[in-house]
Formats: C-alpha cells, sequence, structure tokens
C-alpha cells in the first residue's frame, strides 16, 4: 500500500473556483455563515419550503384550479388579482394563450423536481463513482481521473448543453439525460477528497486486514461515511441543474412548449414584460424560491454535518 | 517553478486537444448532422446530397484530424449560413463578449472585494449578514430572469439606459451587472473566509504588536495575503462568465461569440457552434493555467504539489 498521497491534478485554480463557490469542506466557514444569517432558521425555511413544494408537485391536480393546459382566447393576458382588472377566477392570470397562470405554476414545480432530482441522480452516480476511485487508488487511477475531471470543468456547459438539447430535440427526458451527464464534476471533486482522507482510516485498514472484498470496503465502509458529504452537493446540483433547465427552456432548447416549465413560462411572457411585467415576475419568483429554498436546506444540512456543528 | 510551468502548460495543450475531440465526437454522434441542415421537409436524396456535400459520409476520424488540422492554423473552414468563413465571423464578435466579460469581473471584484473585507472586519454586525443575504440571493437568481428584470427596471421604467443592443458603453451596463453578479457571491465569500483566517494569524498580532495602526495592518498585511486565492478564482470565474454570457447576449440581444453561438445552433451551422465551444474552453484553460502559475509564483507550497 503507498502511503505517499498522489499529487492533486486537478488544477488548483479550478478546484477552487468549485470548493471556493460552495463546497464546504476544508473550511466550515460557509456554515457558520449559515447559521450566523439565519439562524437554524435558515435550514427550517428551506426545509419547509422544498416540503411545501414537493407537496404541490404531488397534489397538483387537485390544487389547481384550471387546466394548466386549456386554452381560453376570449381571456387572454388577464392580470393577477391584486391588478385593478384582476379578477378571482384567475389569481395569478393568464397567459398570452389564455391558459391560467396558477394552475401552470403550480404544475411546473413538478417539471423543476423531477429535473432537479433525476439530474443529481444520475450525475451523483457518475461523479461519485469517479471520485470514490480515484480518491481511494490514488497513484494512476487518481491521475487518469483527476485528468477526466479537469477536461470536464473546462467545457462551457452551458454551451454544450444547448447544443446537444438542440441537435437530440429538447424534450423532458433529453434535458434530464444531458443534465445528469455534465454536472457531474463536483460531485467528483468532493468525493474524491472526502474519500482521499479516509482511506487511511483504522475501519478501512481494518476491513482491508479481515480481506473483505473491494466493492465490501468501497460500498460498505467508505461510502457510508462520505454520504454527508454528498447529500449536501446533491442538494446544491438539484438546485444548479432547476436553474440550468429553466435557462435551456428560456433559450428555446430545453423542455418544448406547451408543458408548463418555468424558464419556459419567462420565455413566453418576454414579448409582454414591458406592460405586463407580472407575466415574467412570477415563473422568475417561483423559481427563484424554489432555488433559494433547496440552498438554505443544503447549507443547513452541510451545518449539521460539520464537525462540531450541532452546537 | 521551470518545470511546474512546464508541467503545467502540457496539460493545458492535452485538455484542449482532448475538449475538441470530446466536442467533435458529441455533435457527430448525438444526431444526424446530415438530416439536421436538411430540415424536416427535406427529401431523403436531399439529405444524402448534403451528407456527400459537406463531406459528412467520411469516416469520423478523418473527419475530425481535418478539422484539427485547420484549426491548429485557426481554418474552422466556413459558415454553413453566412457567407463568410468562421475565423471571421469569432474575430468580428469577440470584442463584445471580451468587453462584457471583463466589465463584468471588474465589478464583481469591485464589489465583492470590499464587501467581503467589510463583511470579515465588522464580523456578527448587521453588515456582515447584509453582504451574507446578498450573496445567497445572488446565488438563487436566475440570471436571464435578473436580466430581464434590470430591463424592466432601468430600461423601460427609469428609461436610464438602453434595453438592447451594443453601440456605446451604456449598452454594457445592465448586462455587465446581470452577469457580474452570477460571480460575485463566491468571490465575495472567499475573501470573508481569506481575511477572517488572516486576521487571527500571528504575523498579522505581530504586526499589531508592533504597534501599527489597524488599517496599515489591514491593507498592507492581511489584505495581500487573503486576496491571493480571490485572484486565482476571479480568473475562473471569467472563464465561466465568458461560457455563460449566451445567456446574457440573448437577454440583451448584444451581438457577441454567445449570439453568435446560439444563431449558429439554431441553424445547425456546426462548423461555428464547433469553433465557439472550442474558443470558449481556450479562454477557459488558459485563465487557470495564468491563475496557476500566479498562485504558485505567489504561493511556493503550491509549487512542490
Amino acid at each position: 500500500m503507498t502511503t505517499s498521497h498522489a499529487s492533486p491534478r486537478v488544477s488548483p485554480a479550478a478546484t477552487s473556483a468549485i470548493s471556493g463557490g460552495e463546497i464546504p469542506l476544508p473550511a466550515p466557514a460557509w456554515s457558520r455563515i449559515t447559521r450566523r444569517v439565519f439562524g437554524h432558521r435558515g435550514l427550517a425555511i428551506g426545509l419547509v419550503l422544498v416540503a411545501l413544494a414537493v407537496l404541490i408537485a404531488v397534489f397538483a391536480p387537485l390544487l389547481a384550479p384550471h387546466d394548466p393546459y386549456h386554452q381560453d382566447i376570449a381571456n387572454r393576458m388577464v392580470p393577477p388579482v391584486w391588478h385593478d382588472k384582476g379578477s378571482w377566477t384567475h389569481v395569478l392570470g393568464t397567459d398570452k394563450l389564455g391558459r391560467d397562470t396558477l394552475s401552470r405554476l403550480l404544475f411546473g414545480t413538478r417539471i423543476s423536481l423531477t429535473i432537479g432530482l433525476v439530474a443529481a441522480l444520475i450525475s451523483g452516480v457518475i461523479g461519485t463513482t469517479l471520485g470514490v476511485l480515484a480518491g481511494y487508488f490514488g497513484g494512476r487511477v487518481d491521475a487518469v481521473i483527476s485528468y477526466i475531471i479537469t477536461t470536464r470543468l473546462a467545457m462551457p456547459v452551458v454551451l454544450v448543453a444547448l447544443a446537444l438539447a438542440s441537435l437530440t430535440g429538447g424534450s423532458l427526458t433529453t434535458v434530464i439525460v444531458l443534465l445528469g451527464l455534465l454536472l457531474w464534476d463536483r460531485f467528483a471533486v468532493v468525493s474524491r477528497s472526502v474519500t482521499q482522507q479516509m482511506r487511511d482510516a483504522e475501519y478501512v485498514y481494518a476491513a482491508r486486514t479481515l480481506g473483505c472484498s473491494l466493492p465490501h470496503i468501497l460500498l460498505r465502509e467508505v461510502l457510508p461515511n462520505i454520504a454527508g458529504s454528498l447529500i449536501v452537493v446533491m442538494t446544491l446540483e438539484m438546485a444548479h441543474a432547476i436553474l440550468l433547465e429553466a435557462t435551456l427552456s428560456f433559450l428555446g432548447m430545453g423542455v418544448q412548449p406547451p408543458l408548463p416549465s418555468w424558464g419556459l413560462m419567462v420565455a413566453e411572457g418576454k414579448a409582454y414584460m414591458f406592460f405586463q411585467p407580472w407575466v415574467i415576475a412570477i415563473p422568475g419568483i417561483a423559481l427563484f424560491v424554489l432555488v433559494l429554498a433547496i440552498n438554505l436546506l443544503g447549507d443547513g444540512l452541510r451545518d449539521l454535518n460539520a464537525p462540531g456543528g450541532r452546537n | 517553478m521551470g518545470t511546474f510551468i512546464i508541467r503545467r502548460v502540457l496539460v493545458a495543450i492535452s485538455v484542449a486537444l482532448t475538449i475538441s475531440v470530446v466536442s467533435f465526437m458529441l455533435l457527430h454522434l448525438s444526431g444526424d448532422l446530415a438530416t439536421s441542415i436538411a430540415g424536416p421537409e427535406a427529401t431523403a436524396e436531399q439529405v444524402e446530397r448534403i451528407r456527400v456535400d459537406y463531406g459528412l459520409d467520411r469516416p469520423i476520424v478523418s473527419q475530425y484530424l481535418d478539422w484539427l488540422g485547420g484549426a491548429l492554423t485557426f481554418d474552422f473552414g466556413r459558415s454553413y449560413y453566412y457567407q463568410s468563413t468562421v475565423v471571421d465571423l469569432i474575430v468580428d464578435r469577440m470584442p463584445i463578449t471580451l468587453t462584457l466579460g471583463g466589465l463584468a469581473l471588474a465589478l464583481a471584484v469591485s464589489i465583492s472585494i470590499p464587501l467581503g473585507v467589510l463583511a470579515a472586519l465588522k464580523r456578527d454586525t448587521w453588515i456582515d449578514r447584509l453582504a451574507l443575504l446578498f450573496a445567497v440571493v445572488g446565488q438563487a437568481m436566475p440570471s436571464f430572469w435578473f436580466g430581464l428584470t434590470l430591463i424592466v427596471i432601468f430600461a423601460v421604467t427609469l428609461q436610464w439606459l438602453p434595453a438592447a443592443g451594443s453601440d456605446g458603453w451604456q449598452h454594457f451596463v445592465l448586462p455587465a451587472i446581470a452577469l457580474g453578479y452570477y460571480a460575485t457571491p463566491a468571490m465575495m465569500r472567499l475573501t470573508r473566509t481569506g481575511m477572517l483566517e488572516v486576521l487571527e494569524s500571528d504575523y498579522i498580532r505581530t504586526a499589531r504588536a508592533k504597534g501599527l495602526r489597524g488599517g496599515s495592518v489591514i491593507f498592507k498585511h492581511a489584505l495581500r495575503n487573503a486576496v491571493i486565492p480571490v485572484v486565482a478564482l476571479a480568473a475562473v470565474e471569467l472563464g465561466f462568465m465568458l461560457g455563460g454570457s449566451v445567456v446574457i447576449e440573448s437577454v440583451f440581444s448584444l451581438n457577441g461569440l454567445g449570439q453568435l453561438a446560439w444563431d449558429a445552433i439554431s441553424r445547425n451551422d456546426y462548423p461555428v457552434v464547433q469553433a465557439v465551444v472550442l474558443i470558449i474552453a481556450l479562454f477557459y484553460i488558459v485563465l487557470t493555467l495564468l491563475a496557476d502559475v500566479a498562485n504558485a509564483a505567489l504561493d511556493p507550497r503550491i509549487r512542490t504539489r
């Protein structure tokens, strides 16, 4: 067994972009930060809002006052209820085809959450596999995987995703798969460095001495011990995927009409934003609140996960 | 230091080559280019003719090698849509994207570093909390929506600045704000964490013990050290912003590289798409390379890793 630590061949600047961004690992600063900004209220607020979003997604058909796809040309661009000309029939107004905005917003929760969850799961499997192998074996394996990570980081994600979505003909499924295949870098970077820290831990050494098989060591000894960090990355990547889907759909290469993707709703309202600004404000705020909630949840979980972070 | 630089340059070159392979293969294998170019109404015969005319019937490896051979001398072929070479298009649009990226970075740096320092110095006060709220909000804000909101507020309602176009400096203010805010949270937090760490270090205590005044300690000793990782991050963020400018350019109708790429994608103009992806990746690679070398020059510990 080599004890010499493999050199981190992932470009330091590139990794600092990730860790400087959101990765908490070496410094629990962000957990301290959040705790002070929101106390544990941050976690509570995030948890409540995310739970609410999940409930809305599940019960959308019961909650929505109208059919989100039903067009009513006679009632186009009805303003929301707080506006002079608004009415309680369409609480958040209607869009250019007379579809009820509130109903589309509620059903849109399903799209955002599905994309966030499934894309983060796909990228989690890819990134964690790469990261754990690199961290555990070190040496050549680490060199190759770190090179793959460096290459992935240098690819302009938005452009590549746009081009591929356009070629494969954007649909909900292709967008999910694409984002899952593109967004694994943070999982890989984090699981690599956490695994590096524990590959010489006593329980891993003990498992090796006992003659446990490699899959057993990786899945039963290493994985449970890095799960905490992975859950934190998972929430951040969910938020990332949701924002990227909205961006792709806004640019017309993501989820296609008539699906009520929030990014698509902003795109459809763009032509009307000068005189009816609420058509872009409403789906934009929904997107902002959901992403904020998931980030708050992730920061809160990191708080609990950080060593000595419980007090 | 010499070997460190040589090693990093070699890695950078091979990463660039790998990206050129990957992006070429991804574009060529994820769909049938000839069918996309021909459009939905083309007959099978027309598709076949396009396949032969554009050289898409040859083995993919020889197509790639041909393309790479050209790319090494900055010859990316001709655009399928415009009557001009890809290089001319890129050279034409590049200044706008670079201006936007540079302004956005300048804005992000000039906000995030003072704010990060202030938050660290006034730790646990309302200033600190406000700075962190600013960061949390920035992270959750979809950049295209933030851009549109800026247009509605400053171009439509207040009529202070133009909403679209790229004729004068006024046209770059709103896009630079929209793009710059995206890079601010990470840099601000890194400055703040760095400052807090440095302020607790022994050499700052020594400087204070020597009787140096607060301001001199903070700016001469602390900030200089805390800012090293931020400089590296700034280079990387600039790379990200150049890639992300496709969104902002589309929102503000800026005719830069991002808009060129987006137009090319919707028109199946693949030579342009490929070239822009590679150029943006090259910018990122060169910027991270410079950041790593600068870091190593400032912090000798990095070189030995």
